[in-house]
C-alpha cells in the first residue's frame, strides 16, 4: 500500500496549499486562474535560481577566496 | 519564548502571602511568525479576488446579488456604501454556510440538523428535506446537560405548564409578578448565598437595561476591552464616561482608577458620582476567566462598585456550580451587582441581577426592563427552578453535583487532549469554554465543513468577532458529553493537523484516509 500513502500524503501537501493561501474558499474557475499564476511564478523562480544561482556562487566564491587568500594564480601552469 | 502562561503560585506551595488560593493556569500562546505571515497572505489573496469580483459586478460581466438601487433613485444620495461591506460581501459570502445552520431537535449533547445545499455559492440556500442526525454538539451552551427532554426530568415543567399556559401577557410593575417568580427568586438569593435577587425575561435585556438604570451622566465606567455586546451597550445607553482597561490586565486597570480619582470629571474635575468596573466571569471569546481577587482588592482599595457578569461561568465553574465568586473562594458580599444568565448552564432563557437587598428593591422600581418589558415565562421559570435545585441538591439526589464534577472532568480531559495534540488553546484550565487558534482565514470554512462530515458540529469565528489575525474554532464542553464523544471530536481534529501547531510540536506528515471514489479531487467535499 505504498502507492496509496504517497498519494494521500501529495493530496494532504495540496490541502494545505489550498488552506494556507485561501485558494480554498474561491470558486473552482478563480482556483484555477490562481494555480496558474502561482506555478507560473513558481516555475519562473525555480528557472532564474538554476539559471542564475550557480554562477553567482563561482562567483562570490572567488572574491572572497582573493581577499582572504590573496595568492596570485600563476599563469603559467 | 513567546508563550505566555502565567503561573502565579511559587514552585513549592502556596504561600499565603498570594490573593489566589489555587493555581491559576492561563494560557495565551503566540503562533510562530510565519502563521502570521501567511495569515496576511490569506487575507491578501482573498482581498485580490475580492476586488476582481468587485469589479467584474461593477462592469456587468456578472450578476449582482447584492441590494442595488433603482434606476430612478440613482442621481439621489446613495443608498448602499459598497465598500463598507467589502469583507462580507467578497470573504464571508464565500463560508457563510457554516452558520446560521438551523436544527431541529434539543440541543443536548447530540442533535439534528436540517440538510442544507447552495447553488450559487452561498448567495441562496434551500433545504432538501433531509435531516443529519446525531451530530455531536460542540457549540452550544449546554454547560451542565439540563437541556434535555427526558419527561421524568420535565415532570414539573409540564405541571406548571398546564396550570399557567405560556403568556404572561404583562410586565413585572403592572400584572406580570407570578408567586413563580417570587419563589424563583429567593432560590437564586440562596443559591448565590446574597440578600435578593430579580429575575428578568431576557438575559442580553439584563445587562442592556439595566446598567442604565445603576449609573448616569457624571458616573465612570470602566469596562473590559472584551466586554460582551450587552454590556458594551448598557454602558452607551446610560450616558455615563466609559474608559476601557486591557483584557484582564491589573495595572492598566489600576493606572486608570487612580487617574480617574487625582483629575475627577474631565472638564470640572469634580469627583465621579460613582466608579464602576465592568467584568465578566468567563470571556466567552477568549475562555479566560476574570482575575476577582486582585478586581475585588483594587475595588476595595479606590472604592469603586463591580459588576460581574456571569453569564457563562453560573454553573459551569466553582466547587458545587456556584460560578467565579466560589471559585476564588470569596464571599458573595464582596462583589455588589452579581449578574447572571439562565440560557447557558440553566437550559433556560432570562437573567437575573442580585445582591444587597437595597439594590435590588431600586431595581424592581427604577429598571426599564421590569417597567416595559414582559416578565419570565413560568414553564422557563420552573425549568430554573428545577435545574438550581438539582444543583443544590434539594430533589434528593446527588445529580446536581455529578455534573458539575462531570463538567470539570471533561474540561480537563478535552483541554489536556487538544494541548497534548499540539494545538494552540487560550484561555484558562478550568473554564469549560474551549477555543481552538485556527489563524487562516482558509482554514475557517475548512474546518467548520470537515467536522459537519464527520458529524460534529462546532462554531467558528472569524474577523469582526475576533482580531483579524486570530480566527477560532469554539468548543463548549458539556457535562453530557461522555469522553467518548470527547474523544471523537478531538482525533477529529488530528486529521486536521493542518491548524496552527504550537512550537514544540513539529509539523508531522498524518495520513489522511481519504475515498478517493472518483477522479477528481475537488468531490473529497
Amino acid at each position: 500500500m505504498d502507492i496509496k500513502r504517497v498519494k494521500d500524503y501529495i493530496y494532504w501537501l495540496y490541502y494545505q496549499y489550498l488552506l494556507i493561501t485561501c485558494s480554498y474558499v474561491l470558486e473552482p474557475w478563480e482556483q484555477s486562474m490562481f494555480h496558474t499564476i502561482t506555478v507560473t511564478v513558481f516555475a519562473m523562480v525555480v528557472y532564474t535560481a538554476y539559471v542564475f544561482v550557480p554562477i553567482h556562487v563561482r562567483l562570490a566564491f572567488e572574491f572572497f577566496s582573493q581577499i582572504f587568500g590573496g595568492q596570485p594564480e600563476s599563469t603559467v601552469s | 519564548t513567546n508563550s505566555t502562561i502565567r503561573v502565579s503560585v511559587c514552585k513549592n506551595g502556596i504561600s499565603n502571602g498570594t490573593l489566589y488560593k489555587k493555581t491559576f493556569i492561563e494560557h495565551f500562546e503566540q503562533a510562530p511568525m510565519y502563521v502570521a505571515v501567511l495569515t496576511f497572505l490569506g487575507f491578501g489573496v482573498g482581498t485580490i479576488f475580492g476586488y476582481l469580483r468587485d469589479f467584474m459586478r461593477a462592469w456587468g460581466l456578472e450578476k449582482r446579488n447584492v441590494a442595488t438601487e433603482r434606476e430612478q433613485q440613482k442621481d439621489f444620495v446613495p443608498l448602499y456604501q459598497d465598500f463598507e461591506n467589502f469583507y462580507t460581501r467578497n470573504l464571508y459570502m464565500r463560508i457563510r454556510d457554516n452558520w446560521n445552520r438551523p436544527i431541529c431537535s434539543v440541543p443536548g449533547p447530540q442533535f439534528d440538523l436540517m440538510e442544507r445545499v447552495t447553488d450559487d455559492y452561498n448567495w441562496t440556500f434551500r433545504f432538501t428535506g433531509r435531516t443529519i442526525k446525531n451530530v455531536i454538539n460542540m457549540g452550544s451552551y449546554n454547560y451542565l446537560g439540563f437541556a434535555e427532554t427526558d419527561v421524568n426530568a420535565l415532570k414539573t415543567v409540564t405541571i406548571e405548564l398546564q396550570k399557567y399556559g405560556t403568556g404572561i401577557c404583562s410586565t413585572r410593575q403592572e400584572m406580570g409578578t407570578l408567586d413563580k417568580h417570587v419563589e424563583l427568586e429567593e432560590l437564586v438569593a440562596r443559591f448565590l448565598g446574597v440578600e435578593d435577587a430579580m429575575v428578568f425575561g431576557m438575559g442580553f435585556a439584563t445587562n442592556s437595561m439595566n446598567i442604565p438604570a445603576l449609573v448616569g451622566k457624571g458616573c465612570l465606567i470602566l469596562s473590559d476591552e472584551l466586554n460582551h455586546t450587552s454590556l458594551v451597550l448598557g454602558a452607551r445607553l446610560s450616558g455615563a464616561t466609559i474608559r476601557i482597561f486591557k483584557h484582564n490586565n491589573m495595572q492598566s486597570l489600576e493606572k486608570l482608577l487612580r487617574d480617574a480619582i487625582i483629575y475627577g470629571q474631565p472638564r470640572s474635575h469634580r469627583a465621579w458620582r460613582k466608579i464602576i468596573i465592568l467584568v465578566e466571569g468567563i470571556y466567552s471569546m477568549e475562555g479566560s476567566i476574570v482575575h476577582l481577587p486582585e478586581i475585588v482588592s483594587l475595588k476595595k482599595k479606590y472604592k469603586a462598585y463591580l459588576y460581574l457578569d456571569e453569564a457563562h461561568s453560573i454553573g459551569a465553574v466553582g466547587a458545587t456550580g456556584r460560578g467565579v465568586v466560589e471559585y476564588f473562594g470569596m464571599s458573595p458580599d464582596d462583589v455588589d451587582v452579581l449578574m447572571g444568565t439562565f440560557t447557558k448552564s440553566f437550559g433556560a432563557a432570562g437573567g437575573y441581577i442580585a445582591g444587597k437587598k437595597d439594590l435590588v428593591d431600586f431595581l424592581r422600581t427604577h429598571s426599564h426592563s421590569a417597567v416595559y418589558a414582559t416578565s419570565m415565562c413560568p414553564p422557563v421559570a420552573e425549568q430554573i427552578i428545577r435545574a438550581m435545585k438539582c444543583l443544590m441538591g434539594q430533589d434528593g439526589t446527588t445529580q446536581g453535583l455529578q455534573r458539575v464534577r462531570q463538567l470539570g472532568k471533561n474540561t480537563r480531559y478535552f483541554r489536556r487532549r487538544l494541548h497534548e495534540m499540539g494545538f494552540i488553546i487560550y484561555g484558562n484550565d478550568d473554564s469549560p469554554v474551549v477555543p481552538l487558534l485556527l489563524y487562516m482565514p482558509g482554514k475557517i470554512g475548512a474546518f467548520a465543513r470537515r467536522m459537519l462530515e464527520k458529524n460534529i458540529g462546532v462554531v467558528v469565528v472569524g474577523f469582526p468577532a475576533t482580531p483579524i489575525t486570530e480566527s477560532r474554532a469554539r468548543f463548549c464542553v458539556s457535562a453530557a458529553h461522555t469522553r467518548e464523544m470527547l474523544d471523537t471530536v478531538s482525533t477529529a481534529d488530528v486529521l486536521l493537523k493542518l491548524t496552527s501547531d504550537a512550537k514544540e510540536v513539529g509539523r508531522s506528515c498524518v495520513s489522511v484516509t481519504l475515498n478517493l471514489s472518483n477522479s477528481s479531487l475537488h468531490l473529497f467535499f
